[in-house]
């Protein structure tokens, strides 16, 4: 080895060492991580971390968040931005998961992130307080707006019991894949709201949902065509009590989780029994799962699935 | 250059508040709430002696600059009146006689009305208040068009900038008053300059009383004067008796048109002290008769005692209220009535748009005031804005911590229209919406559960009625209460729980 070489490695092996792990990079760490078992996991379910950590281990055992966003991808993320509310009150989703999910979109090499709801406060104050907004700019993501009936389109939902058409967000319908984010929160009328009670925030006419057989609505609107390609349950807090808004940080529990699949009942039901840990809710008291069940968009058995647990 | 000073400081004024009543998007900071503030009217409603006595003073001084640089409506006729002359070139001003009467009778009024509860019509004739109800019920719609038209476009190229606003006809009566307020006034401007701030208007008049002694006047200087008369056609207010070189000067605006197109520099604005004698002893003993009166018209006023209570009739909600929600800050229906000069800057400024002018629900003599409406959307928990905003001092303004104990209606519940128990289904909106849990849900068969109330924790932000999806009749509603509560939130402890399982 002559002395330039030995200078060039040692100026390599000097920048090596000076890159910081990023999200970007773990992109690429993430591929092949659940074909080790050879099947891939139905479910991933972790605890312990903080959010956007349980989320990177979470997506690296799915098969990496390249298995869902695609490049040139328009993504949609749908977090609850429900409520004019702080992150410590858990009744919105965890800005920090949301902003890690926004940024793994775009390593993936997403054209463009939007992010949005259809909140019940003014939606203004919702996405700034809720500090999505500024997560979501940070990371390169759009903030969209949803407080106006001409931002959506009527779809029908043939496989409806109760619903059979709504009004749905026209950028949902509009981008290749979306991503549900709820939060894990106690519903005073519906019982529990996790993935699929959050997509009461990309319809207009949720009176609708309420006048008809709310738990049959919040099953039938899952039957969308355009299934979210995953959802992310945020239970890093959870909300235990007066949900879905909850009256004070007393409502709130940290009890750092978190749940992903594609499989929408299936997480809901896992997050439902995650839930119990913190207060008695009987899965069958959560009528929207066994009616959803019922329409095939998943199964409440979750000891049928491939389940990974990971304990940080 | 004193015109230029006027016009500059005049459009400003004007500007800045119109874009702060109209601006939707929290564009324009908070603060600039204080041009709302520093008007007259306002300032003696909520007895901001500050700012009256500054403004009163200034009059002393300046003579009227109030009406010419500060009063928006002031800005809006000459707007008028100068388009008015570029239409029509040849057009003249001349000398009117002074409607003394007239002037004074308005004043009278107004405060009679004020006493007896008759609101209306003193919010009809302080023109801030004209003003600012044509800026929010004119202006404001024409402006969030031109937003959503931007916004069609912007999104096109995938800006989003904009976003799209829902452009609500707030009260159809109030359009038609503030429609025909405006073009009566337009019209007036249009022909004949100022002639409703001098004839009308009373704070004009009120004002126009302490410009008689002011330091500064405007005067003419006979000795080089040519009699061209150019003054006189000149002067909007029409106050200019240019054949016997004297200024009405409780009419005189100050808006310094005169002294411009004077080519002999003989009219100028100076010390009044600077006038003869015999003139100014004149002018003196004409006065205090009417300054008698005004010391009366402002004791009587203060004393506000007279206020009576008006019948109160139902409404065209949908939700028929026995008593109508006066917003929040506003203490009692008493006080809000008294002081609510029917602006409309709440109503303009309020996020969710649920304060709406009020048809008869106050009365005939509370019409235009004010009151909630939810059948669009509901009062945030943590909004104050239109307490803020309100600058008469009928809404006080409240901290947030304020806010949410802060009682303006109270809840009901109809078990009987409620879908969970007509259709024995899942609902529960109504508690969802509610902030304080005045509107829980308990147990009720098969897994369902019902609201129950708790009105003594309700704040009455109407969350629960605007989300209410029983028909025809909503089963939960918020009733006005005559005088505001302070509720008592109980404070519950942060617990922590230790979860070590999934529970699958």
């Amino acid at each position: 080895m002559d002395r330039r070489n030995f200078l060039r490695a040692l100026a390599i092996t000097g920048a090596a060492f000076s890159i910081k792990e990023s999200g970007a990079m773990s992109v690429f760490s993430q591929s092949g991580a659940a074909s080790k078992s050879g099947k891939p996991y139905d479910l991933v379910a972790v605890m312990g971390g903080e959010p956007a950590e349980m989320f990177r281990k979470a997506i690296a055992e799915m098969g990496g968040i390249g298995k869902f966003v695609k490049k040139g991808h328009s993504v949609v993320v749908k977090p609850n931005i429900g409520w004019d509310k702080g992150p410590e009150m858990a009744a919105n989703t965890n800005p920090q998961l949301v902003g890690e999910i926004v940024k793994q979109c775009f390593a993936a090499g997403a054209k463009e992130v939007k992010v949005l709801d259809h909140t019940c406060n003014d939606w203004r104050n919702c996405y700034t307080n809720s500090g999505i907004e500024e997560v979501v700019k940070k990371a390169g993501g759009k903030m969209i707006p949803a407080n106006e009936e001409s931002y959506y389109s009527e779809v029908s939902l043939p496989k409806g019991v109760k619903l059979k058409k709504t009004k749905v967000h026209q950028d949902i319908l509009d981008c290749d894949v979306w991503i549900n984010v709820p939060v894990l929160k106690n519903h005073g009328g519906a019982k529990m709201s996790i993935s699929m009670k959050n997509h009461m925030g990309i319809v207009w006419d949720r009176r609708f949902f309420h006048a008809n057989d709310l738990q049959q609505c919040i099953a039938d609107v899952c039957t969308l065509d355009k299934a979210a390609v995953l959802n992310v349950v945020d239970a890093y807090r959870l909300m235990k009590n007066n949900g879905p808004q909850g009256k004070s940080e007393a409502d709130a529990v940290l009890t750092k989780g978190l749940f992903i699949s594609q499989d929408i009942v299936a997480v809901d039901t896992a997050a439902t029994t995650f839930f119990n840990n913190v207060r008695s809710m009987p899965l069958d008291s959560v009528g929207h799962l066994a009616k959803a069940e019922a329409l095939n968009l998943g199964t409440m058995k979750i000891s049928n699935l491939n389940v990974k647990r990971i304990k940080l | 250059m004193l015109r230029k000073i006027r016009i500059a400081v005049s459009v400003s004024t004007a500007v800045l508040l119109t874009l702060f009543i109209i601006d939707f998007a929290g564009i324009m900071p908070s603060w600039f709430g204080f041009l709302a503030k520093i008007q007259f009217l306002p300032a003696l409603l909520s007895v901001n002696i500050a700012i009256l006595i500054s403004l009163i003073i200034a009059t002393l001084v300046f003579g009227r600059v109030y009406c010419s640089s500060i009063c928006p409506l002031g800005l809006y006729q000459d707007v008028v009146t100068y388009i008015s002359r570029k239409v029509n070139k040849k057009k003249r001003f001349r000398y009117r006689k002074a409607l003394t009467v007239m002037r004074w009778s308005f004043v009278v009024a107004a405060l009679i009305a004020f006493l007896s509860g008759f609101t209306v019509l003193v919010g009809l004739l302080d023109p801030y208040s004209s003003f600012t109800r044509f800026a929010v019920h004119i202006l404001k719609p024409a402006y969030q068009a031109g937003n959503n038209l931007a916004e069609l476009i912007f999104t096109q190229f995938d800006n989003h900038t904009f976003y799209k606003v829902s452009i609500y006809l707030v009260s159809i009566v109030t359009l038609i008053i503030t429609l025909v307020i405006t073009a009566f006034i337009g019209y007036l401007a249009w022909v004949n300059g100022r002639i409703y701030c001098n004839s009308i208007c009373p704070v004009g008049t009120v004002l126009g009383f302490f410009s008689r002694v002011s330091l500064f006047q405007i005067r003419i200087n006979e000795d080089a004067c040519n009699s061209c008369g150019a003054c006189g056609r000149n002067c909007k207010a029409s106050c200019i008796d240019t054949k016997n070189h004297k200024i009405d000067v409780s009419r005189c605006i100050n808006c310094f048109d005169c002294i411009d197109v004077c080519s002999t520099s003989a009219i100028n604005y100076n010390y009044s002290f600077r006038l003869p004698i015999k003139n100014r002893k004149k002018v003196v003993n004409a006065s205090r008769r009417r300054f008698m009166m005004a010391v009366g018209v402002t004791g009587v006023a203060a004393t506000k005692l007279l206020a009576e209570k008006t019948p109160l009739i139902g409404g065209s909600t949908s939700v028929v209220r026995k008593t109508p929600i006066t917003p929040p800050g506003s203490l009692n229906l008493d006080h809000f009535s008294q002081k609510c000069t029917s602006c409309h800057l709440c109503v303009s400024k309020c996020p969710s748009n649920i304060i709406k002018p009020a048809f008869l629900e106050y009365g005939v003599g509370g019409m235009l005031q004010p009151t909630l409406k939810f059948e669009n959307d509901f009062c945030s928990y943590d909004c104050t804005i239109c307490s803020d905003v309100c600058p008469t001092g009928a809404l006080l303004p409240l901290t947030k911590e304020a806010k949410h104990t802060n009682q303006m209606g109270q809840v009901q519940f109809v078990m009987n229209d409620c879908i969970v128990f007509t259709d024995e289904t899942s609902c529960g909106a109504c508690s969802e919406h509610c902030p304080t849990q005045a509107v829980h849900m308990v147990d009720y068969k098969n897994d369902l559960t019902i609201p129950e109330i708790d009105t003594s924790i309700c704040v009455g932000c109407g969350g629960c009625e605007y989300i209410c999806p029983a028909t025809p009749r909503k089963a939960i509603f918020v009733e006005g209460i005559e005088l505001h509560k302070t509720i008592t939130l109980k404070k519950e402890k942060v617990e922590e729980v230790k979860v070590d399982d999934f529970g699958f």
